[in-house]
């Protein structure tokens, strides 16, 4: 089709007339891409999963392949980013790595995700004394210790990274809850809530229909801040040698193999930490950059 | 104020007995039982050693036993460690904790507030860009990246200090960095929000209408309620750096206690587990009881709830 720049865009401004508000999304988008850090971050997480997550497929070497005739080797055109002690390519190590650690993020955030918005949605629906009772479990939880819980509980039970993702899921999901009721709380009062009991709706469907879809803004900004935190957690364990068992790796337990080697092959260390601290601060700036751009009050001043 | 601080030790001891059962069945119901790793031991020997440490009781029995030690504050003889008391354990170990952690709550107080307070005077300049750039950095760091990177700079390539070990006052400097970072980092960017938020308001004109110093007013009034946010967030930095000291301990080999509480978990030492979870619990709930009484004293708006 032969492009006529100024048609085409009196057509966009002519259906930009015609479109009556943008929705909440559609504002939130347009303010997020005004935010340079967020968008960087953005670009470089969409990059990091492709990498992560096709490119093994795409016949690099594999992170396991030893080859002790090569030994370590300095990064090279053949392995970007050199080899360790037993000769296995560090690039695709850690590509592997940020499988595992993105991984072990996104499912502990959505376990905590799946158990904190529907305990908070509940407990901040009916109030009460059910509520009472809910948010005084959650608050003796948050006194626990939980850091040595899951220490505790990685060491007790073999390490299983099953086990690792739902223990983190589920030491995690507190705060959500809290957030959640919070915003149901606020919910509850308003007219649409009170127009679909006069229609006679059930709870669940109320609660499920109605409230957890208005809460979604706040959650998808908490669940941006949790992934690192998780991740964080995630590499601490593997750092004191509970995560992932060897010959796989995350970055934590990379980033381990690499503090004990440094000394004579800095490199064994610096590119797993590069690439676990970039991923965090890509994490924590699109974070940010959606918590000003979905909330509103925020956003104002 | 005393009945809020009552009321708290009241709600605690709930926490304290969940923690304790919890920790208790956690321990004795995981696979694996005292004395599995080692290898050379007759049967004998070994069904001398449980009947000994009473591992041979019901389980309940035990539950019990062990409830009455902990209220006499006894957790106990290790199993791995061969005549030593949890307590005197905790007791040797426990000071060199103490004294990283508290160097490292220095550390990030002093230069958390100095990088805060200097950012928040000139917002959009070079003096707020570069401390929050470096903030950012720091929050971006894990202390298992830092450490290393702070090793492979001041020890091994500048030869400032040493890169391990716990023998001269040296030694410390680079644990507590390393420990502290994450904190200074996090306080830096709290003080300065507060600050910047406190500066705008009408009290702060006034005072500068009055003829009153800069020095007298970022100090004598912002600062005060600039820096209430870094009073609420003390309660989860010192729980972040008791558990934070197993990395910082395993990386710079310092003879801390977070060494024993890894090492007893894959050891099986049952007493060892049970008596560290409760004293890392009762610390960090008395700790955090601390930080909130600081909290309520500094901030009048929340005396009355």
């Amino acid at each position: 089709m032969p492009a006529v720049p100024e048609l085409e865009a009196a057509i966009e401004v002519a259906q930009k007339d015609i479109e009556a508000g943008t929705s909440l999304w559609r504002d939130a988008f347009h303010r997020l891409a005004k935010n340079k850090l967020a968008m960087a971050g953005a670009v470089f997480l969409a990059l990091l999963f492709l990498a992560c997550f096709v490119l093994p497929f795409c016949g690099i070497q594999s992170y396991e392949t030893t080859d002790m005739s090569l030994g370590p080797t300095l990064p090279s055109a053949k392995h970007w980013f050199g080899t360790d002690v037993l000769g296995r390519d560090l690039f695709s190590r850690v590509l592997f790595g940020g499988r595992i650690s993105l991984s072990v993020g996104i499912a502990a955030t959505v376990v905590s995700l799946i158990i904190g918005v529907l305990y908070g949605a509940i407990s901040g629906y009916f109030g009460g004394k059910l509520d009472m009772v809910m948010m005084r479990i959650v608050d003796i939880l948050y006194a626990l210790p939980y850091t040595i819980f899951v220490i505790l509980l990685m060491v007790l039970f073999n390490r299983s990274i099953l086990l690792l993702f739902l223990v983190i899921g589920a030491v995690e999901w507190l705060n959500m809850a809290r957030i959640v009721r919070g915003q149901v709380m606020a919910l509850r009062k308003q007219e649409f809530i009170e127009a679909a009991v006069a229609l006679g709706l059930r709870k669940r469907r109320i609660i499920l229909r109605h409230m957890i879809p208005n809460t979604l803004g706040i959650v998808v900004v908490y669940a941006t801040l949790t992934v690192p935190g998780i991740m964080l957690l995630e590499a601490f364990l593997s750092f004191l040698g509970f995560g992932v068992q060897p010959p796989m790796s995350s970055w934590g337990t990379l980033i381990d193999e690499g503090a004990k080697r440094m000394e004579e092959y800095p490199w064994l260390l610096l590119f797993p930490a590069l690439f676990f601290s970039a991923t965090l601060f890509s994490l924590n700036f699109l974070g940010d950059g959606l918590r000003d751009a979905l909330d509103v009050r925020a956003s104002k001043d | 104020m005393f009945s809020y601080i009552a009321k708290r030790l009241l709600q605690s001891i709930p926490v304290l007995f969940i923690i304790a059962t919890l920790t208790f069945f956690m321990v004795r119901l995981a696979p694996g039982k005292p004395f599995d790793g080692e290898r050379n031991m007759s049967p004998e020997v070994r069904k001398q050693l449980m009947a000994y440490y009473g591992f041979d009781k019901p389980l309940w029995e035990q539950y019990v036993i062990h409830m009455k030690q902990l209220l006499k504050g006894d957790f106990g003889m290790s199993q791995k460690y061969t005549n030593r008391r949890v307590n005197d354990v905790i007791k040797e170990t426990f000071p060199v904790s103490c004294k990283i952690g508290l160097l490292a709550l220095a550390f990030a107080m002093v230069f958390g507030l100095i990088a805060g307070i200097i950012a928040s005077l000139r917002p959009n300049s070079m003096s707020d860009y570069v401390p929050m750039s470096l903030a950012m950095a720091g929050i971006c760091l894990p202390t298992f990246v830092l450490g290393p990177l702070l090793v492979l700079v001041f020890a091994i390539k500048l030869h400032w200090f040493n890169s391990s070990g716990w023998f001269v006052p040296g030694d410390c400097v680079l644990p507590a960095m390393t420990l502290g970072g994450f904190y200074a980092a996090y306080i830096a960017r709290l003080s300065r929000g507060g600050m910047l938020e406190i500066l705008g308001q009408d009290f702060i004109r006034t005072a500068r209408a009055k003829g009153a110093s800069p020095k007298r007013v970022i100090f004598k009034h912002a600062c005060k309620g600039g820096l209430l946010p870094i009073v609420s967030f003390l309660g989860p930095t010192i729980a972040g750096l008791l558990t934070g000291s197993f990395v910082v301990e395993k990386i710079f080999q310092l003879p801390g206690i977070g060494q024993f509480f890894v090492t007893s978990a894959t050891n099986r030492d049952c007493s060892m587990t049970e008596g560290l979870v409760i004293f890392f619990a009762v610390l960090i709930i008395g700790l955090n009881l601390l930080a909130d009484v600081i909290l309520v004293l500094l901030n009048p708006k929340l005396r009355f709830e």
